[in-house]
Parts: structure tokens; C-alpha cells; sequence
């Protein structure tokens, strides 16, 4: 189900809802799956009481992999060519991520996107771009 | 993160795509797979950063018989405060993330990892002090020496904990 170029005008726009009331087991899960252990995703007494920071909060990478699926499923599978990020704001137990790609461009069989993620409070957690193959 | 060898496997593939909430069959299912675009299971956009799990020396990875910084007894397992002072405990934070594709990995794959430090700059933060930014590329290749995705990483290290 890739994309068209013809059917694809700047300014077009996808969204999908990524996660509501994120769970702490899903950090855990994504702990286990990537790696990263770091204690301030997963261990809410070290975070509390050594990192300084209200509870233990997502992995950016986490909230840039959930991204990935929204980009997956608009673009098709395989279709990729470049996804990169900024992290501009932590992501906290609870809450809830929409993403939406927005298209800047079309050029020779590449369509450029913007790619935004923001919490129920509307605060920009994840800012950055993608491009993908287009028939 | 430098890796020699980074076995890419389905079951490995399957639990990432788990934790990030992605239930597409193309990342668990052969004969759903076979019959879509890429004719295989390939792994999600994000998937590389996983190698963690195959870098001896991580260090946010606790190891047998080594002290490990988050909490047991106590909220940490090291005698002396934690190094970085605030702002992740231990390993700062990530900034950002680039991803350049150049083929999707599947099962079967075997990629290294080469690393290669790149810029460092310092801001002044309205929420967190002084940061420290640090900048690293991280080439893939193949078992045939094909370079498969480009990453390019930026960590940042703050002066105290994020103001929320």
C-alpha cells in the first residue's frame, strides 16, 4: 500500500493516535527489547530519589519508535528512506501521543515529510522529518 | 556504540515491534510477509538502536558481579554519586535521533556497528542549565560489507534535572 506521487500534495497531512495513557510496562517492555536500561525508565525509586525527576519518564527512543509505526503505516513497509528526530520534551507514564506527518514535498519518486508528536496538553514531544519511496 | 557482530533475528524483531505498540504481521509473520512489498519480515524504522543488546561493554546494561547505579536496598547500587550530576543519572539524555536507510534489515542479517565521534557544542538551557551536546555516526554494513543504514545520534548531558 505504498503511496502515489499524484495523489500527493504539500500541506497533506496524517495523524495517528500513538498510545493512550502510556503504561509504565511498556517502557519496561521497550527496555527489555532495545537494551537501554538506564534506571530513569524504568526504576521509579532511583528516579525519584537520585535523577531528580518526578517519576520515570519514556525513552526517546521509545516515542521515536512509535512514530516509526505512524510513518509505517502511511508510507507502506519497506518504504523509508530517512527518519530522523528531535527530542524537544520528556514523555511521562500517562500519557497520550498523537503524531502527524505532514507532506512538504514530492520529488523524483521521494516524498519529503514533517513528522510531529505531541502530548494530550498539546506540548511538541518529538519534531522532526522523513522521507519515503513513492510510486 | 561499537558492536562486532549484530545478529538480526525474528524473534528479536517481534519484541521490539511489541514494545513500540506495532502489531504489523510483517514484523513476526513469514507467510504474511512473503506476500507484501519487501517479500520478508523486515525490522521497524528504529530497530538498529537495539545493537545495544549486542555491545559487550554497554554501560546501561547491568552486568554480573558489577555494581550497577539504579536502586536495590538503597536507590542506588554505587557507593559515589552518580557521574554525569543530574539530568538522566548517568547516561544524560538523547537529543536526537537520524536514521539514513540505505536497504531494510531482516532475519539473517549480520551487521557490525563502526562508530565515529562527531561535533560537541554547549548551550544554555532556560530548564536545565548548561548543556553539553555530543554528536555520534554509527555506520552499519552487512555481512557483505554493504553499508545498510547510516545513524547519527546526539546526547546531551544537562546541569540539573529538566525543570518540569
Amino acid at each position: 500500500m505504498a503511496l502515489s506521487a499524484s495523489n500527493l500534495n504539500a500541506g497533506d497531512t496524517y495523524t495517528e493516535s500513538l498510545v493512550e495513557d502510556l503504561k509504565r510496562t511498556q517502557i519496561v517492555m521497550y527496555a527489555g527489547a532495545s537494551g537501554d536500561y538506564n534506571p530513569v525508565h524504568t526504576d521509579e525509586k532511583f528516579t525519584k530519589e537520585l535523577a531528580g525527576y518526578p517519576s520515570v519518564f519514556a525513552h526517546g527512543m521509545l516515542t521515536m519508535g512509535m512514530t516509526g509505526t505512524m510513518l509505517t503505516n502511511y508510507v507502506g513497509d519497506g518504504r523509508l528512506t530517512k527518519f530522523g528526530v528531535r527530542f524537544t520534551s520528556q514523555v511521562w507514564p500517562g500519557d497520550s501521543l498523537n503524531s502527524t506527518a505532514t507532506v512538504e514535498d514530492v520529488t523524483d519518486g521521494i516524498v519529503n515529510l514533517k513528522v510531529e508528536t505531541t502530548n494530550q496538553d498539546g506540548v511538541v514531544v518529538l519534531s522532526g522529518y522523513a522521507a519515503a519511496r513513492v510510486d | 556504540m561499537a558492536v562486532d557482530k549484530f545478529p538480526v533475528e525474528g524473534s528479536h524483531i517481534m519484541m521490539f515491534a511489541r514494545s513500540v505498540g506495532d502489531d504489523n504481521q510483517i514484523y513476526y509473520d513469514d507467510e504474511y510477509a512473503k506476500g507484501t512489498e519487501p517479500g520478508g519480515v523486515i525490522a521497524p524504522p528504529t530497530f538498529a538502536q537495539s545493537s545495544a543488546q549486542f555491545d559487550p561493554d554497554y554501560f546501561l546494561r547491568p552486568k554480573p558481579g558489577a555494581d550497577w547505579f539504579g536502586s536495590g536496598k538503597e536507590a542506588t547500587g554505587v557507593k559515589k554519586e552518580p557521574s554525569s550530576g543530574g539530568g538522566g543519572g548517568g547516561g544524560g539524555l538523547h537529543a536526537e535521533q537520524h536514521f539514513e536507510y540505505h536497504r531494510h534489515i531482516g532475519p539473517g542479517d549480520v551487521l557490525t556497528a563502526t562508530v565515529k565521534q562527531g561535533d560537541g557544542w554547549e548551550k544554555e538551557g532556560k530548564r536545565s542549565g548548561k548543556l553539553i551536546f555530543s554528536e555520534t555516526i554509527t555506520e552499519y554494513h552487512d555481512q557483505n560489507g554493504e553499508l545498510v543504514i547510516t545513524a547519527r545520534g546526539v546526547g546531551v548531558r544537562t546541569e540539573r534535572p529538566v525543570d518540569q
